[in-house]
């Protein structure tokens, strides 16, 4: 699906976008008022430049439209691979990137992304989890590594991974996975205006205080041990 | 994986630093926790081990460690990653050696 | 000299529990989920590999310099010190109580690769509510100081985190990077990136690379104890600034005009010699101090 019709279906309204460098920026219409829209196109590998023209893009929203909400689309294939974007600290280019989305937090703007097509690693990390809430559309590719590659690098037999992956979302690529671990609210099947309206709603009557997504991963039966874990460690007596 | 699980018996050893931690899992690596158990005149292992297929060689490393330290009163848990015998004794000596209270 | 080089302990050599013995004052270390309250992770389980009783992280309260302080010490030695659920649960669960009780520090002694690839969306999750934690606890005004100088670095998600935190503390051995040198040679060839040249691999990601290109706050020598003394000092010096668009606006200027600059470059070598230093073939062969005094002698 090309990115004018997601963004037809999602803002039948009206939205002006402009898409330079695989990174889109722009605005749309919707019932809740006038969102920014920000994201990547064409499964962009992120780089600097990219990084850095969606965090511009998010600190002129914060100085300029005070509380409006951003909607981001998450198309990455992960992070620009290359020895020159390494040189001048990727990740802190993607670190500076995270780092303007959670002072939109900070500052009352809403947020919400959808995967359109590919969230991995880094370049979701960077944008696409720092939102309040993500979605992804049913075809969407979520992973961190596809299973082949994995089995590569862990040298555990492809078949047995495929076999296991069945059964866990623990490291079963997928955005179903990440539904059940906690990190994706919803899977919609198509791009739905209804479906966005609906969640631009819910994130603005109540804008999670803190990040939920243990607690979501554990009600769902995807994550088991992280949210038991970490309330442990939060109220361990301090015995010295 | 191999789990293994064995008991040896041993004179028992003073303990001051209850539970001991030696080693890291890291490649050719273990790691050792010595807690109290309640057998004062033997030791119980239990090895979570990524090389199978050593157990009468870990029944043998275990068991000279056992006759010639006092081990007894102790429950020993080990998490394994291909350590040979020789660094095996060594982790051994030193994780009792801080389970009494005084590292190498 | 011989005496002091004799009382050097390598921070890049020691465990994650050694560093802290030493970073830490003297019997203030208190573990917080310690290895004989806690199981390995269920996850390697099921792919049979042996676990750690800590999952590769030890996360506890101490003391620096008699002023409270939380600390969390990845293991580098198991799997890479990669973040896997257990590993990840922990370091969120500290620095969210960092962000409720207000220690004086968090001190964070990354050492790993990134998301551990077993658990692989368990640790991409993870490390994006860690970098979300670091955050929260930077607004509730503890800083957040990264310590790097261990055998594998600070790469992948780990190091965003890095880059999230309010300061790093880099050794020379100290590696900073998104992608890892192995894995670009792998998808984009070895004439792009030839991971076997240690030199070249240094050049790009190491301690000093990153302290001259002012990516990190301070470079010490591979030494606890110099790890220890550098956090002070920069504790000492620093208050937590409150998050602020003016804040993102000059770190946003920054990148901007360095990406301008060096955006074609390739090689430390290059970028060195842009920011003034006369001889940049010789930086690879100076020393902690004497970088220093190079890196406070450039022009601003």
């Amino acid at each position: 699906m090309s990115l004018n019709d997601i963004l037809d279906s999602l803002f039948p309204a009206g939205h002006a976008v402009n898409v330079e460098n695989k990174v889109i920026t722009g605005e749309a219409t919707t019932a809740q008022g006038t969102v920014a829209v920000l994201g990547t196109t064409d499964a962009a590998a992120i780089d600097h430049a990219m990084a850095l023209a969606l965090s511009a893009f998010i600190l002129d929203t914060v100085e300029q439209h005070p509380g409006r909400a951003l909607v981001f689309l998450v198309d990455t294939s992960g992070q620009a691979l290359s020895r020159s974007q390494e040189l001048l600290c990727l990740n802190g280019s993607l670190a500076h990137l995270a780092q303007c989305v959670d002072l939109a937090r900070r500052q009352g703007h809403a947020s919400l992304s959808l995967v359109t097509a590919n969230a991995v690693s880094g370049g979701f990390l960077s944008f696409g989890l720092m939102a309040d809430r993500a979605y992804a559309l049913a075809d969407a590719q979520v992973r961190v590594m596809d299973l082949r590659a994995m089995s590569r690098v862990t040298k555990i037999a492809h078949e047995r991974l495929v076999e296991l992956a069945a059964g866990s979302p623990i490291f079963a690529p997928g955005a179903e996975s990440y539904v059940r671990m906690g990190a994706i609210e919803a899977i919609w099947p198509e791009p739905s205006a209804g479906l966005l309206e609906a969640a631009l709603a819910a994130g603005g009557l109540a804008a999670p205080a803190s990040d939920q997504r243990q607690n979501s991963g554990l009600l769902r039966g995807g994550r088991q041990l992280a949210a038991g874990i970490t309330k442990t460690v939060q109220n361990a007596a301090c015995g010295a | 994986m191999e789990t293994l699980d064995f008991r040896f018996d041993s004179k028992p050893v003073p303990r001051a630093a209850d539970p001991a931690l030696c080693g890291v899992v890291g490649s050719g690596n273990l790691e050792i926790l010595v807690k109290s158990g309640i057998e004062p005149e033997a030791c119980r292992v239990r090895i979570k081990t990524s090389a199978r297929g050593f157990g009468e060689t870990w029944r043998a490393v275990l068991d000279s460690f056992a006759t010639s330290h006092p081990a007894g009163g102790t429950v020993i848990a080990i998490n394994d990653m291909g350590a040979t015998p020789a660094v095996v004794t060594l982790r051994l000596a030193q994780a009792l050696a801080e389970y009494q209270g005084g590292g190498l | 000299m011989i005496a002091s080089l004799a009382a050097r302990h390598s921070w890049f050599e020691a465990t994650a529990r050694a560093r802290l013995a030493g970073l830490l004052d003297p019997g203030s270390f208190s573990e917080i989920l310690p290895p004989a309250e806690s199981n390995p992770s269920p996850h390697l389980a099921l792919l049979d590999l042996p676990g750690a009783f800590d999952d590769g992280v030890v996360v506890c309260y101490g003391q620096l310099g008699k002023r409270p302080i939380f600390a969390i010490a990845q293991e580098g030695q198991f799997m890479g010190g990669a973040v896997g659920e257990i590993h990840g649960a922990k370091i969120v669960g500290m620095l969210r109580r960092a962000a409720q009780e207000k220690p004086a520090a968090v001190l964070f002694l990354i050492d790993s690769g990134g998301v551990r690839l077993h658990e692989a969306n368990a640790g991409l999750i993870a490390i994006s509510e860690i970098m979300r934690a670091v955050l929260d606890a930077r607004a509730a005004g503890v800083p957040v100081i990264a310590l790097v100088g261990g055998s594998c670095g600070a790469f992948g998600g780990m190091g965003i985190v890095a880059k999230l935190c309010s300061a790093i503390v880099i050794s020379e051995e100290g590696r900073l990077a998104l992608s890892g040198p192995e894995v670009i040679e792998t998808v984009a060839g070895v004439e792009e990136f030839d991971s076997k040249d240690r030199a070249l691999v240094w050049r790009v990601t190491g301690g000093k690379h990153r302290y001259l290109m002012g990516d990190c706050a301070m470079l010490v020598e591979d030494d606890i104890a110099a790890f220890r003394s550098g956090a002070t000092e920069f504790l000492a010096g620093w208050s937590e600034p409150v998050p602020s668009v003016a804040h993102l606006r000059a770190g946003q200027q920054t990148l901007e005009n360095r990406l301008a600059a060096y955006a074609s470059y390739r090689d430390g070598l290059q970028v060195w010699a842009a920011l003034g230093v006369a001889e940049p073939e010789s930086v690879p062969l100076l020393d902690r101090d004497a970088l220093v005094a190079l890196k406070e002698g450039l022009p601003t």
